[in-house]
């Protein structure tokens, strides 16, 4: 799975959590999920529980806190998915 | 003396109606809110009855935000930020403040945290998943969360208190909202109460014997207060809420008022001299009452109704006895009385609120609602006040003054006096 096939399934993931639907649909690798998605800091754990059902892999706590940004996730979920191929 | 106290918006989450005008009209025309739960005969339970609100998660969809919405589980937070929102906006607010509300509070009760909730919570805690458990769930087992969500929602700043006394919690919630604005420290405080009965608290009631289970094929039939064929009450869920205003501010904001909350009062029997964990004591009973009256400078008989607790059990004729001697009227003499829980059964904690609810509107709409099920009245019951006064039909009658009491386990007791507003100093 490739960084823009990650992108598109994780705005899905991003969805129930932020009200910002247009800005959803416009992110890219360096929107924050904070300062621009207006996500609940809280819900960044939901986020991460939801990413790893949707790519089946596990987000250890030290990978779990570099993900504050589209680009860092992708680079999280990415590194794991290769891990298991 | 301290602050008049005037209700300005009223919400409702009942049984037999999702809002004012569908539980006006319910309550007008006598409909009952109670069903049969096939669930609860798949358990083997003896009550197989139960008030359920017909309630969608998506009736939330413009109350609470998405995200806010997404992860809400417990029914009960649900049925009181409906009801609160719904009073809210009755009394004439938009549900967004820009700024935090420092004159504004709430204090809402519950008797359990919703165990739907806690049951997801023991169930991926002991699978060792509790990793996978999320930020939502404390925010919703924790006793607070339905005030958390109503006052993060409206931006209150004032007292913030979930209160908790068993079936006494409703009335006990609105009796703390008047007494912080009598006293000067609010102007307006949001109250009220909810419950969310699911199938463990119901459990728990059932196994004590005393759910009603006699008329599980006739579930209208099935919530028979002062019924000599009563065998028991019907547990039911939902909400109530109010929005209370110091007068002048309600004045200055030209708020519709509904009635003044003239006083109240909140006590316990000690569980000494007939009062226990599970039932009233007469004296702490008589006492609460006559001290309602007394705290709004009213007489006894000034009291046009009687909104009683009385719930289809053995308690009921103990409860019209404590009224008679509390108020010193009998026979034709005493006050019309009717019980809610004929038509949406017992919700614990809401009940209180509910029918604080449903008094206001009899208050306003001049009308006694009908008391369901009333073919058999208890001979004990008609030996001391007449039989006029229990009404099995509506009955149109101007109504000033609402006498409204609650008695939980534990031994407490809480008991409101509500009348129209009249702009006369009295």
């Amino acid at each position: 799975m490739d960084r823009k096939e990650i992108l598109t399934e994780l705005k899905k993931v991003l969805a129930p959590y932020t009200e910002s639907k247009e800005m959803l649909d416009g992110i890219n690798e360096d929107t924050d999920l904070i300062k621009d998605l207006k996500i609940n800091s809280a819900n960044l754990v939901d986020i991460i529980i939801d990413a790893e059902a949707q790519y089946n892999i596990e987000i250890d706590f030290d990978a779990a806190e570099k993900m504050y940004n589209v680009g860092n996730c992708i680079d999280v979920i990415s590194e794991k998915i290769n891990k298991l191929a | 003396m301290g602050n008049r106290v005037v209700i300005t918006g009223l919400g409702v989450v009942s049984p037999n109606g999702l809002n004012i005008p569908d539980f006006l009209h319910a309550i007008q025309n006598g409909v009952s809110g109670i069903r049969f739960i096939p669930e609860y005969e798949d358990l083997k339970f003896n009550c197989q009855v139960s008030g359920v609100p017909e309630f969608e998660w998506d009736d939330l969809r413009n109350y609470i935000t998405e995200t806010s919405l997404y992860g809400l589980k417990g029914k009960g937070i649900a049925y009181g930020i409906k009801a609160a929102l719904d009073a809210w906006m009755d009394a004439g607010n938009e549900i967004v403040a820009e700024d935090t509300l420092w004159e504004t509070g709430c204090v809402f009760g519950s008797s359990v945290a919703d165990t739907d909730v806690i049951k997801n919570a023991i169930t991926r805690v002991d699978a060792r998943e509790s990793k996978k458990l999320g930020s939502r769930v404390v925010e919703q087992i924790m006793n607070s969360g339905v005030t958390a969500y109503i006052s993060g929602r409206l931006g209150l700043g004032n007292k913030i208190i979930n209160n908790s006394a068993a079936c006494a919690t409703g009335t006990q919630s609105i009796l703390m909202g008047y007494e912080y604005i009598k006293f000067g420290m609010a102007k307006r405080m949001v109250v009220g109460s909810c419950e969310y009965v699911d199938r463990y608290v119901f459990g728990g009631f059932d196994s004590m014997r005393v759910l009603s289970r006699k008329f599980n094929d006739e579930p209208e039939r099935a919530s028979r207060p002062m019924s000599a064929s009563a065998g028991g009450f019907v547990p039911g869920s939902g909400a109530g809420a109010l929005v209370l205003e110091d007068l002048d501010f309600a004045l200055a904001r030209g708020a519709k008022i509904y009635g003044e909350l003239l006083g109240g009062s909140t006590n316990s029997g000690g569980q000494r001299n007939g009062g226990s964990m599970t039932a009233p004591g007469p004296e702490g009973v008589i006492k609460c009452i006559r001290e309602a009256i007394a705290n709004s400078n009213i007489n006894a008989n000034d009291i046009d109704l009687v909104s009683g607790h009385l719930t289809a059990t053995i308690a009921d004729k103990m409860e019209i006895k404590n009224w008679v001697q509390a108020l010193g009227r009998n026979g034709d003499d005493f006050p019309m009385v009717n019980s809610l829980k004929s038509m949406v059964g017992h919700s614990l904690s809401a009940a209180g609120s509910i029918e604080t609810v449903a008094a206001v509107l009899q208050l306003k709409h001049n009308f006694v609602h009908a008391n369901l099920n009333l073919e058999d009245p208890i001979p004990e019951i008609l030996d001391i006040i007449g039989a006029n006064n229990l009404p099995v039909i509506k009955v149109d009658k101007e109504i000033n003054t609402v006498a409204k009491a609650n008695f939980g386990f534990g031994d407490v007791n809480s008991c409101l006096i509500i009348s129209k507003y009249k702009t006369t100093d009295g």
